[in-house]
């Protein structure tokens, strides 16, 4: 269970960008964070793991409070926290298995890592994961010679060899087209139920949240204007997200009658 | 067809590259104080035209002398080189070695303030002396030959390569770091799955130019007594054997020729 309560994340003086979030996710339950750019939707899923140090407030994962922790037990902690990128942030000179080992570098010693002697159980790990998501025979393959999709197929399995308790999406299908997007949402959800994993996925993609996600969290200039189901998520909620943001000028905002794709 | 709000299209529009410096004061100023410098300058330099002229024939003998270039003493030669070319190898591996802490301790993205203030300070002060002053201090320290050679090609090499790689470090795609950091990896784990990889084709290809460097420096340190083939041309000039010293600068380019086309090879194939 992920605990947030009165997250506050401020820059320098300048105005907070998280305002006192809370937000509580359990079980396998797979939450979409929807906002505008700049709402604060990588902010706070980065204090999660600490990429992003939070200014206050508490942030509790299985009863295990991440916000006070330093050096040896951060990093413990973080092993327990799997990250999936937009960019995916994949090695990209080494092979698509050292990849996917990198998962384990929390666990394995220094010597391990650098000589790539992982643990016999983590590489029978590596590939029935990889297998799972169709990339084993990709396993001695440079990382960059992959496509889009495939590459983050590859990032998803990294964070999975972490055996993690919960999942983050920083906007994982931004940098993928439709079809491939769709398949890792896909992906996504049906990881989360079978390895009963909580998944938190940032998304600008509205239409993709209400299909693929169970829960909806709407953030507007740091503070959370909508908590509920997906047939709850109307055009008011739509409107009380993006509206009043200033659209590309030639693009007059189309009259939503039923909630479009946000590609905002 | 009349573009909107064409006026007055009799005159043909001008245009002109705007001066550098604007203000016209500044920019004549600048150059009659340049003009003003150099006259000096020249003027008060002690040239002797009467030693200059007495030399002149003098230059002529040593340029007589060295023609034709001679390979009598072969074996002098290839010994010079053959430690020239140990010098240089094993001052590059040290230095390119080396080097790899020290751009790590003064890269200031993954480096705290203090380990960045001492990794940049070694590499400036390894970079503020020409490797000949460098040479005479260790020729002192340790005495004639290679080991002198070595030691101060090996500090030349980690203030050049330091350098440059620790500029590459900045520029690395730091989401890869991010993403190793999200995995609990420690900060040694990370440098070598994140960092390294990124860094690796450039400090190959600096490690090539290091050594053709390394090689012609080889030469000049030699002169100062630490060892390879410039000592071997030291002594040919305080022999008067002129025709074998122009052999060994003949030599000297061809080998320099030669590595650096090498190298040029090899930097293309990794790039």
């Amino acid at each position: 269970m992920l605990e947030i309560s009165n997250l506050i994340k401020r820059y320098g003086r300048d105005e907070p960008v998280l305002k006192g979030l809370d937000l509580t996710v359990e079980g396998n339950s797979v939450v979409s964070i929807v906002g505008a750019s700049g709402a604060g939707k990588s902010t706070m899923l980065r204090c999660i793991n600490r990429l992003v140090e939070p200014t206050s407030g508490s942030i509790k994962l299985n009863g295990t409070e991440l916000v006070t922790l330093r050096h040896a037990e951060l990093r413990r902690a973080r092993r327990k926290i799997g990250m999936v990128f937009q960019g995916f942030n994949l090695i990209d000179r080494l092979t698509v298995m050292e990849n996917v080992l990198a998962g384990r570098l929390g666990y394995v010693n220094l010597f391990q890592a650098i000589t790539r002697r992982y643990p016999a159980a983590d590489i029978e790990r590596a590939f029935v994961l990889m297998e799972r998501v169709g990339i084993a025979h990709y396993a001695n393959k440079r990382a960059d010679e992959l496509s889009g999709g495939e590459r983050q197929r590859v990032g998803v399995v990294r964070a999975l060899m972490q055996e993690p308790e919960v999942l983050l999406a920083d906007e994982p299908t931004a940098s993928l087209d439709p079809r491939t997007s769709e398949q890792i949402m896909v992906l996504l959800q049906s990881l989360a139920s079978e390895l009963s994993l909580p998944v938190l996925i940032n998304i600008h993609n509205v239409a993709q949240a209400r299909t693929y996600t169970d829960r909806i969290v709407g953030l507007r200039h740091g503070t959370m204007i909508f908590d509920g189901i997906p047939s709850d998520f109307d055009k008011d909620a739509l409107d009380a997200i993006y509206g009043g943001i200033e659209a590309p000028e030639d693009e007059p905002a189309p009259p939503a009658e039923e909630v479009h794709d946000g590609h905002a | 067809m009349a573009t909107p709000e064409h006026e007055e299209s009799a005159i043909p529009r001008t245009w002109r590259k705007p001066p550098f410096i604007a203000n016209p004061l500044v920019r004549y100023g600048l150059l009659v104080v340049l003009v003003a410098y150099l006259i000096w300058a020249f003027g008060s330099l002690p040239f002797n035209w009467e030693r200059i002229s007495e030399g002149l024939p003098r230059a002529a003998r040593i340029f007589g002398g060295g023609f034709p270039p001679t390979l009598s003493r072969f074996d002098l030669l290839l010994t010079g080189f053959t430690e020239s070319l140990q010098i240089a190898i094993m001052a590059t591996l040290l230095g390119v070695l080396l080097s790899v802490p020290f751009a790590v301790m003064a890269a200031r993205n993954i480096a705290p303030l203090p380990i960045y203030l001492l990794g940049r300070a070694v590499i400036i002060i390894s970079r503020s002396f020409h490797p000949v002053i460098v040479a005479i201090l260790f020729v002192a320290a340790v005495g004639f030959g290679p080991l002198a050679g070595i030691l101060t090609l090996t500090l030349y090499s980690i203030g050049f390569v330091g350098k440059l790689l620790a500029e590459e470090i900045e520029e690395i795609d730091w989401g890869q770091v991010e993403a190793m950091r999200s995995t609990g990896a420690g900060y040694l784990a990370t440098l070598y799955y994140a960092v390294f990889p990124q860094i690796l084709p450039r400090q190959v290809g600096l490690s090539m130019y290091q050594l053709d460097s390394n090689l012609r420096a080889s030469a000049v340190v030699g002169i100062v007594g630490a060892g390879g083939i410039g000592s071997t041309l030291m002594n040919a000039f305080g022999r008067y054997d002129y025709d074998f010293a122009f052999a060994i600068l003949l030599v000297i380019i061809a080998v320099i020729l030669a590595s650096e086309g090498v190298s040029g090879w090899v930097r293309k194939k990794i790039w």
